[in-house]
C-alpha cells in the first residue's frame, strides 16, 4: 500500500492514542504546575484507574448485573458503571497518597518529592501485580468488528468511536471547571504564583486536593480508555505511558493544561505516523525524541509561559 | 489612632537574621513609607507584617489585637493586603479574574468592588478581558495594586510599587497611591524613589542594617541634612 492511502487510517489510530495520552498528561501537567514536582506515580495512578475499573467490574457481574451491551459497543452498563467509580475512587487514593505523604513534604523541595513519587509508582505497582499477578487481565474477551468508512479507507471500531467521544467530553467538563468556577479559576491562579494565591487568602491546600481529586481521576479515565482499546491491561502498562505522557507536558508547557492536551495529541499523530518511514517497534522513541528536542529548542514549551 | 505597630521585630531566613528588633507604628488613614539602603531589611518587614515569615522575637498588632501568631491567611482576611515587589500578579489570568483571586475570601459580590477598582484604575477596565501577561510593566502594576484593594483593606502593604516604571508612570502610580488613601486606606510603602515617596507620605522610617535609624514626618525627613546626604542621593 502506498504511503499515502495509509494516511487516513494511521491519523485515526494517533487521535485514538493521543486522546489517551492527553488524559495522562492533564493531570501530570496539573500536579507539576502547582506543586513544582515531577509525579512519576502518574502512569501507574493510570494503571491504577484501570485496575480498579476491572475490580467494580467484577464486582458488579458477581453481583448478577446484566451485561446487556449498549450496541455497537462490546460492553454495558456495567463497564460504564465501574469506569465513573474508578474514576472517583482513583482521586480518592491519590488525595490520601497526598494527605499521607507528599504534603509532609512540600517544604523540602523537588527532589524529595519526585523520590517519594518514584516510591508511591513501585508500590502501586507492586500492589496491582500482587493482586492480579502479572499476566494480562480483560475488561472483555469478545472481538469486536471494526467498520469500514467508504472512500477514506478507514477502518474503526465502535469502542474507538467511544473513546474519542469520552476523551473530548472530559476536556469540554474540565474546561468549564477551569475557565467558570471559582475552584477552577484559584486552580490557574496556584499554577501561576502559589504565594501571591497565599497572599490573596486562597486556601492552596484545598486547592492542592483538588488538583489531584481532577488530575488523577482524568489519569483513570485514560487508563480505562487505554484498556478498552488494547483489550487488556498489565501492571506494568502505567509504566509505559510514562513517557509519552512526559513528553506531552513538556511539549505543550508545563503547568498548562490545554499545552498538555496538545502535546498528547502531536505525541499521539507523531508516534503513529513514524511508522509511516520506520519499524513500529521505535514508537516510544519517536515520543522520547521530541521531549529532548523540544528541550533543546524551547524548554517552556508550546504554551508555557513560565 | 494607632492602626498597625510592629514592636522590636527580630526575623530572618533560616539562620540569618535581617532584622534585629525593628519597631514601626501605621496610624489610621496614614501613609507610611520605610526608605534606606539595599538590604536594609524593608521587604523582610513588609513579609513579617504580612506574617510570611516568622518573627523570632517581637510582635505584631493590628487594630488592638495581637496577630504575630496569625496565618497570612487570616492576616488579609483582617484587612492586610500586600503587594509583593516582584512576581505580584497572576500572568495566565485575565485582568478581570486577577481582581477576582483578589478577592477570594469575601463573601459579598466581588463585582461591587471591581467597579470602585475600575474607577481608580480606568485603564484595567480597557484590558479586563486580557491576559496579564500581555500588558504593559505600568499596567501590570496597576493589576497588582487593584487586586490587593479588592478586599477592601484597612491597610495595604505596598513593595516598591514604582520599581522598573518610566517617570510618567512612576507619578500616575503615586497619584494613585494617594487618591486610595484619600478614600480611607492606610499606606505602608517601601520605596527606592524615596524622595518622591516622602513628599506624599504623612511619616517615614530610615532602616539601616536591620535596625531603626530615623523616624520623622515626610517632610522633616526630606529637609533633614544628614539623611538627604546618606539616603535620598545628596
Amino acid at each position: 500500500m502506498s504511503l499515502l492511502s495509509r494516511l487516513p487510517q494511521l491519523v485515526i489510530y494517533g487521535i485514538i492514542s493521543g486522546s489517551i495520552i492527553s488524559l495522562g498528561a492533564i493531570g501530570l501537567s496539573l500536579t507539576y504546575g502547582i506543586l513544582n514536582f515531577s509525579n512519576f506515580a502518574h502512569g501507574d495512578i493510570m494503571a491504577l484507574g484501570a485496575f480498579l475499573a476491572l475490580a467494580f467490574l467484577l464486582l458488579l457481574r458477581g453481583l448478577g448485573m446484566s451485561e446487556n451491551i449498549f450496541y455497537p459497543l462490546s460492553f454495558g452498563l456495567p463497564m460504564v458503571i465501574s469506569f465513573l467509580l474508578a474514576m472517583a475512587a482513583t482521586a480518592g487514593i491519590a488525595i490520601f497518597i497526598d494527605r499521607i505523604l507528599y504534603s509532609r513534604l512540600r517544604k523540602t523541595g523537588p527532589v524529595t518529592l519526585l523520590v517519594a513519587a518514584v516510591g508511591v509508582a513501585f508500590f502501586l505497582r507492586n500492589i496491582i501485580q500482587f493482586i492480579w499477578g502479572p499476566q494480562p487481565q480483560y475488561y472483555i474477551k469478545e472481538i469486536q468488528i471494526a467498520w469500514k468508512i467508504p472512500f477514506l479507507g478507514i477502518r474503526i471500531k465502535p469502542d474507538e468511536i467511544f473513546i474519542i467521544i469520552v476523551a473530548a467530553l472530559l476536556v469540554v467538563f474540565l474546561h468549564l471547571f477551569l475557565q467558570k468556577t471559582r475552584m477552577g479559576k484559584a486552580m490557574r491562579a496556584s499554577a501561576d504564583n502559589i504565594t501571591l494565591a497565599r497572599v490573596c487568602g486562597i486556601n492552596t491546600e484545598r486547592v492542592i486536593m483538588w488538583t489531584w481529586g481532577i488530575g488523577t481521576a482524568l489519569a483513570a479515565a485514560g487508563g480505562i480508555l487505554a484498556g478498552i482499546e488494547n483489550k487488556f491491561i498489565t501492571p506494568n502498562f502505567g509504566w509505559d505511558m510514562l513517557l509519552p505522557i512526559f513528553a506531552a507536558v513538556i511539549l505543550g508547557g508545563v503547568g498548562s493544561p490545554y499545552g498538555a492536551l496538545l502535546g498528547g495529541m502531536v505525541i499521539g499523530l507523531s508516534g503513529e505516523l513514524s511508522t509511516l518511514f520506520i519499524s513500529t517497534a521505535y514508537k516510544p522513541a519517536v515520543a522520547f525524541i521530541i521531549m529532548v528536542v523540544m528541550l533543546l529548542i524551547r524548554p517552556r514549551g508550546i504554551l508555557g509561559g513560565k | 489612632m494607632s492602626l498597625l505597630k510592629a514592636v522590636n521585630i527580630k526575623v530572618g531566613y533560616g539562620e540569618t537574621e535581617i532584622l534585629h528588633g525593628v519597631s514601626m507604628e501605621v496610624n489610621e488613614r496614614e501613609i507610611v513609607c520605610v526608605i534606606g539602603p539595599n538590604g536594609a531589611g524593608k521587604s523582610t518587614l513588609m513579609k513579617a507584617i504580612l506574617g510570611l515569615l516568622k518573627p523570632s522575637q517581637g510582635e505584631i498588632i493590628f487594630d488592638g489585637d495581637d496577630i504575630t501568631s496569625l496565618a497570612s491567611e487570616q492576616r488579609v482576611r483582617r484587612g492586610i493586603c500586600y503587594v509583593p515587589q516582584s512576581e505580584n500578579i497572576f500572568p495566565s489570568l485575565t485582568v478581570e479574574e486577577n481582581l477576582e483571586m483578589g478577592a477570594f475570601t469575601s463573601q459579598d459580590d466581588y463585582r461591587v468592588r471591581m467597579k470602585e477598582v475600575y474607577h481608580i484604575f480606568p485603564d484595567l477596565k480597557e484590558t479586563r478581558k486580557q491576559k496579564v501577561r500581555k500588558l504593559s510593566g505600568g499596567q501590570r502594576q496597576m493589576v497588582a495594586i487593584g487586586r490587593a484593594l479588592m478586599l477592601n483593606p484597612k491597610i495595604i502593604l505596598l513593595d516598591e510599587p514604582s520599581a522598573g516604571l518610566a517617570p510618567r508612570l512612576v507619578k500616575l502610580i503615586f497619584d494613585r497611591i494617594v487618591l486610595i488613601n484619600h478614600s480611607g486606606t492606610a499606606i505602608l510603602m517601601v520605596e527606592q524613589n524615596a524622595r518622591q515617596a516622602l513628599g506624599l507620605s504623612h511619616k517615614g522610617y530610615v532602616l539601616v542594617m536591620g535596625r531603626n535609624r530615623f523616624e520623622d514626618s515626610g517632610q522633616a525627613l526630606l529637609e533633614n541634612e544628614e539623611v538627604g546626604r546618606l539616603y535620598l542621593g545628596g
